[in-house]
C-alpha cells in the first residue's frame, strides 16, 4: 500500500469540508433534480445524509452518494472522477449515486475542465478524500464494536471484523463517522488492487442522454422565464451606432429592447473575460421563437470601433493591449502573415550554431505550413440561464470554469461572491469556448436589467459569428542536411493572429545539435481563445508533416526515422528544458508500428501516414490508412497509441481518443472560417463544413500504454498529431504534400 | 396566436402559439419536451429530429401549422421506459460523449431501421450524413444502428 500525507492545506481543506457539513445534511440543490443517475430518482431518496468530505455523502440505508467536482462536456469525469473516489473508499459502483457537485472551491477544489487536467489534478485529492472517509468509518465501528481499527477490513461498502464475526454496512456508521476528526495521514491502495478504476464504467447520465432527459444548459429553466438575444455587430471591427426598435416591439411576446455595456470603461480583463462586443443591443421576450422573429425587425445602424485599448489583468500586473479598429479580410490575413515571416522574430531557443550549419549545409529543404481560424462549433449553442436580484443571483449554464467567471460576476454585478449561486450543468460540448465568460456576464447584466429570470439564447450564427476562434496560423520549416544526408540542424520560424503558436522546448528540440525556434505575432480585433490543444493542434500537423519530408530527404523509415531523433535526446540531449520524455515518446511509436502492422505486406494497399506528438504531459501515436471512395482521398482506417499514465474509465477513454482522431481528420479536411471586411463568411453548417457519417473513419483502434504512472492528460493529447498522420497518409494517396489547412480545398480544386 | 391540437406521443394537445412557430420550440417552450435539441436552425445539424408520422424530419424548421394530424414523437416517446433497442444499444456500447446531438441521431437511426431493418455501413452513412456529432462518437453510432437492428431482428 502506498503511505499518503495530507499535507497542510490538504488538511485544511477537509476539515473545512467536514465543519461546512456539519455531519447532518439535508436536501439537493435545485440542479439535483436532473443531475442524478438515471437509475434512481433523488426525490425517492431518503432527506438524511451524513456527509464525509465535501465528495461523500452517505445515508443510514447505505446508499452512497458521490460527488462530481468538475464540469462535464463530454470527456467522461461526471463518470471517471466519481469512480477514483468510490475507489478508495471501497464501495460497488453499482449501488453509487453520481451527482454533480454545487460549485463550491473549498469543499470540491478548482472545478475546472480545460488543459486536460481534470484527472490529472483530482486524482491525489480524489483518492485522498475516498481513503479518509473510508478511514473515518473504520474508526467509528472500531469505537462502536470496541475492537482495534487495524482489525477491520472492508469490501463493497460492508465493514467486517473476523474474530467477532461482526459486521455492518458503511451506513450504518456514517453518523459517527462523520463527526469523526480527519486522519492526519490516510493509505490509499496499490493500483494493482484496483477494482473500480481501470475497469469500464458505464456512463453515469448515459440512460438519460438516451431518453431525452434536461441536462444541459440549454434545457434549464424557470417559471417566468424571459428569453434573451443579443443582435451583435456583423464585423469584427464595429460597434452599434444607433437603432430602431419600432418594429420589433410591436412583434407578440416582445418585452423590451436596449443596449448595456459588457464590461464598464475601463474594466480590466481577466483572463478568461475576453470581450468580443463590448455593446449589446439587446432583444427580451417571451419565447424563443418570439425573440428570434422579432430580432430580424430591428433596424440597426453600426459605425467603426476604431482602435482600442483593453485593459488585461496579467502577471506582474495590468497591461494595455492595443485592439486594431481596421476591417480585417483573409487575402490581407495571408499578405500580412508573409511580411511577418520575413521580418526579424523573438528568438525563442537556440541550441549550437544552427546560422553557420545552414551556411555549410549540402542541402536545405524549407516548407511553409498554414491553418485557419477555426469555430468552436459546440452542438450546444452558447447560453446562460440568469436571475439577478438586488442582493443576489442565480446562474446555471454550461460552463468549464463557474471559478473563474464568478469573480467577474460579483465585479460586474457588485455582489459578494458568496451571494452568487452558481450552478453548473452538462455541456453540449466545449472544446475551449466553454471556459471564457462573457456570455454568462451578458446573462447576469441583462436580467439585472429587465428584473426577472432570464435565458441568454445564441442562435448558431451567433454562437459562430461571435469570436474566441482557434488563431490563424503558419509555420516556416527548415533542415539542412550534410553531404552524407544527416541532419545537421533545424530551424521554425511561427507567427500568428494574433498568437504565435511554438512551442520552444517540444520535440524535435533536444534531438538536434543547430536548433533554432522563432515567434511573431500580429495584433488583430478578431477574438481568439483557447481550442482542443491550443497552439499544439497546430505544430503538430506542420512539425509532423515536415519530419515526414526529412525522412524523406535522408530515405528513411518515417517512424525509425523519429525513433533515431527520440534516442539522441535520451542518449545525449541537446540543450536544457526538453519538454517531453524520450522514453515515454518512442514507446508510442513503437506500439503504434507493432498495432497498426506498419511493415506488414497485407497493409500495402493502404496510403499509410503516421504522426506523433507529445503535450498536457501525454503521448499520442497514430496511423491512418486512406483509400480512394468515389474517386476521393477518404480516411478508412485508423490505429492510435496514448500513454496518459493509468487509464481510469477504459472504454470511455477508448471512445474519446476515437472521438479525438474523428475531430482532426474534419477539422484538417474541412475546418475553417474566414473573414471578408471584418464579417464572419460562415455563419451556419451551410457553409461551415464538418466531418459527417459518411466521413468518418470505419475503425479507429485506441491501444493504452499499460504503465502505472499517476493519470495525464487525455482530452487534448490524441487531437493534434491526427492532422499530421492525414496529411502524411494524403501525400502517399494524392502523390502531393499538403500544406494549407482545411486540406479537402485541394481536392475541391483538383477536382 | 392561434389554438393548435397536436398529437404528441400518442397524447392530444393544445397549444396556443404563431402557426409559424417551428415545432422544435413548441416542444421547448411551450410543451417543456426539451429532449429535442436546438443544434443550427436550418435543418443542417440534425439535433432536433423528431419523427412525424414515423418518418425523421427536422423541428426546427417545420412550422407548426404544417403538422395537422400528424403523430409527433420524439426522444421522450420513442419508447415507454428507455429501453428502444437503439436506446439500449447506445448504452451497450456508451456511445455518448457530450451527449447533445445523440437524441437527434438515434431518432434519425429509428426511423432508418423501421425503412431498413438490416441496414449496411452504407446505408447507415446515408441515412446519417445529415446528424452532426461533434464529439466524434460516429464509429460507435454505426456499430450501435448494427447492434438494434441484430436485436430487433432477434424479437
Amino acid at each position: 500500500m502506498e503511505n499518503f500525507k495530507t499535507n497542510n492545506s490538504r488538511r485544511a481543506f477537509l476539515k473545512s469540508s467536514l465543519l461546512a457539513g456539519g455531519g447532518l445534511m439535508i436536501s439537493f440543490s435545485g440542479l439535483a433534480k436532473f443531475s442524478l443517475d438515471g437509475k434512481i430518482n433523488a426525490a425517492d431518496l431518503p432527506g438524511e445524509w451524513y456527509e464525509l468530505t465535501g465528495y461523500i455523502k452517505i445515508t443510514q440505508d447505505n446508499i452512497i452518494k458521490i460527488f462530481n467536482p468538475n464540469p462535464e462536456f463530454g470527456q467522461n469525469v461526471m463518470t471517471s472522477l466519481p469512480m477514483i473516489v468510490a475507489e478508495e473508499l471501497d464501495v460497488d459502483w453499482k449501488k453509487v449515486v453520481v451527482e454533480m457537485g454545487p460549485h463550491d472551491n473549498v469543499k470540491l477544489g478548482p472545478q475546472f475542465t480545460g488543459g486536460s487536467n481534470s484527472v490529472r489534478m483530482y486524482w491525489k485529492p480524489l483518492r485522498d478524500a475516498g481513503a479518509a472517509a473510508r478511514n473515518m468509518i473504520i474508526t467509528a465501528a472500531a469505537q462502536t464494536w470496541n475492537v482495534p481499527a487495524e482489525e477491520i477490513t472492508t469490501k463493497a461498502g460492508m465493514l467486517y471484523h473476523e474474530k467477532t464475526g461482526k459486521s455492518g454496512t458503511y451506513g450504518e456508521f456514517a453518523s459517527k463517522a462523520s463527526a469523526i476528526p480527519i486522519p492526519k495521514e490516510v493509505k490509499l491502495k496499490d493500483v494493482k488492487d484496483f477494482n473500480v478504476v481501470r475497469h469500464s464504467q458505464k456512463n453515469v447520465e448515459g440512460v438519460k442522454i438516451v431518453t431525452g432527459k434536461p441536462l444541459f444548459g440549454l434545457d434549464y429553466t424557470q417559471e417566468g422565464t424571459l428569453i434573451a438575444m443579443i443582435e451583435h455587430p456583423p464585423a469584427f471591427g464595429m460597434k452599434v451606432k444607433s437603432f430602431d426598435a419600432a418594429e420589433t416591439l410591436k412583434m407578440p411576446g416582445i418585452k423590451d429592447v436596449f443596449t448595456l455595456k459588457l464590461y464598464e470603461d475601463g474594466y480590466e480583463q481577466a483572463g478568461f473575460d475576453t470581450r468580443t462586443f463590448n455593446d449589446l443591443l439587446v432583444v427580451v421576450g417571451a419565447t424563443t421563437w418570439e425573440v428570434m422573429n422579432a430580432r430580424k425587425k430591428l433596424k440597426v445602424t453600426w459605425e467603426p470601433k476604431g482602435d482600442t485599448k483593453d485593459k488585461m489583468a496579467g502577471r506582474g500586473g495590468s497591461r494595455e493591449v492595443l485592439v486594431p479598429g481596421a476591417l480585417e479580410s483573409t487575402a490581407t490575413h495571408f499578405a500580412k502573415m508573409k511580411e511577418y515571416a520575413a521580418k526579424p522574430a523573438q528568438l525563442l531557443r537556440k541550441d549550437g550554431d544552427p546560422e553557420t550549419a545552414f551556411k555549410n549545409a549540402a542541402k536545405v529543404i524549407e516548407r511553409t505550413y498554414n491553418a485557419p481560424f477555426l469555430a468552436h462549433n459546440c452542438m450546444e449553442p452558447m447560453n446562460c440561464f440568469a436571475h439577478v436580484a438586488d442582493d443576489k443571483a442565480l446562474i446555471v449554464g454550461p460552463h468549464q470554469a463557474a471559478s473563474w467567471i464568478e469573480p467577474t460576476l460579483s465585479k460586474v454585478l457588485n455582489l459578494p461572491a458568496d451571494k452568487i449561486d452558481m450552478q453548473i450543468t452538462r455541456m453540449g460540448g466545449g472544446f475551449g469556448l466553454r471556459a471564457y465568460g462573457h456570455t454568462f456576464v451578458e446573462a447576469a447584466i441583462i436580467s439585472k436589467k429587465v428584473k426577472a429570470p432570464v435565458k441568454l439564447m445564441y442562435t448558431r450564427e451567433d454562437d459562430m459569428t461571435y469570436g474566441i476562434y482557434r488563431p490563424m496560423y503558419t509555420a516556416t520549416y527548415r533542415a539542412a542536411f550534410d553531404a552524407n544526408k544527416n541532419l545537421i540542424a533545424f530551424h521554425v520560424k511561427g507567427g500568428g493572429i494574433p498568437e504565435n503558436p511554438i512551442h520552444a522546448n517540444r520535440f524535435p528540440a533536444g534531438a538536434v545539435d543547430n536548433y533554432l525556434a522563432e515567434g511573431w505575432e500580429i495584433p488583430s480585433n478578431i477574438t481568439i481563445g483557447a481550442f482542443r490543444a491550443p497552439r499544439s493542434n497546430f505544430n503538430a500537423a506542420a512539425e509532423q508533416s515536415f519530419l515526414d519530408e526529412v525522412a524523406e530527404v535522408m530515405g528513411k523509415d518515417p517512424i525509425e526515422f523519429r525513433l533515431e531523433l527520440l534516442k539522441r535526446a535520451k542518449e545525449n540531449p541537446v540543450g536544457k528544458n526538453n519538454e517531453y520524455d524520450a522514453d515515454r515518446y518512442a514507446e508510442v511509436l513503437r506500439l503504434v508500428k507493432e498495432k497498426s502492422g506498419w511493415s506488414d505486406a497485407a497493409n500495402k494497399q493502404y496510403s499509410r501516414g503516421v504522426a506523433a506528438y507529445f503535450c498536457h504531459n501525454s503521448y499520442a501515436a497514430h496511423v491512418v490508412d486512406v483509400v480512394k471512395k468515389d474517386g476521393q482521398p477518404f480516411v478508412e482506417r485508423v490505429t492510435s497509441v496514448v500513454d496518459c499514465g493509468i487509464v481510469i474509465n477504459p472504454d470511455a477513454a477508448t471512445n474519446m481518443v476515437q472521438g479525438a482522431v474523428v475531430d482532426g481528420i474534419g477539422n484538417a479536411l474541412y475546418g475553417e472560417q474566414t473573414f471578408k471586411e471584418g464579417v464572419p463568411e460562415k455563419n451556419n453548417f451551410t457553409r461551415y463544413r464538418m466531418i459527417r457519417h459518411r466521413e468518418a473513419p470505419k475503425k479507429i483502434d485506441v491501444h493504452f500504454v499499460q504503465n502505472d504512472i499517476n493519470p495525464t492528460g487525455l482530452g487534448e493529447p490524441p487531437f493534434p498529431p491526427i492532422f499530421a498522420a492525414v496529411a502524411n497518409a494524403l501525400y502517399k494517396s494524392e502523390k502531393k504534400r499538403f500544406y494549407n489547412q482545411p486540406f479537402s480545398a485541394e481536392f475541391q480544386k483538383k477536382a | 396566436m392561434a389554438a393548435i391540437n397536436l398529437n404528441v406521443n400518442g397524447k392530444t394537445v393544445t397549444v396556443d402559439v404563431d402557426p409559424a412557430t417551428p415545432v422544435l420550440w413548441v416542444l421547448r417552450d411551450h410543451l417543456n419536451l426539451v429532449g429535442t435539441k436546438f443544434g443550427c436552425g436550418m435543418a443542417q445539424c440534425g439535433a432536433c429530429t423528431i419523427h412525424l408520422n414515423g418518418n425523421a424530419v427536422r423541428s426546427c424548421t417545420l412550422p407548426v401549422s404544417a403538422v395537422k394530424n400528424n403523430a409527433i414523437v420524439t426522444i421522450e416517446g420513442i419508447s415507454e421506459t428507455g429501453d428502444h433497442p437503439l436506446q439500449q444499444a447506445w448504452e451497450e456500447l456508451d456511445v455518448s460523449q457530450c451527449g447533445y446531438c445523440q437524441a437527434g441521431q438515434i431518432m434519425s437511426a429509428a426511423s432508418l431501421l423501421k425503412r431498413n431493418p438490416k441496414p449496411t455501413d452504407k446505408d447507415i452513412d446515408n441515412a446519417m450524413s445529415g446528424n452532426i456529432c461533434r464529439c466524434g462518437t460516429h464509429v460507435r453510432i454505426r456499430k450501435a444502428i448494427h447492434l438494434a437492428a441484430k436485436t430487433q431482428s432477434k424479437k
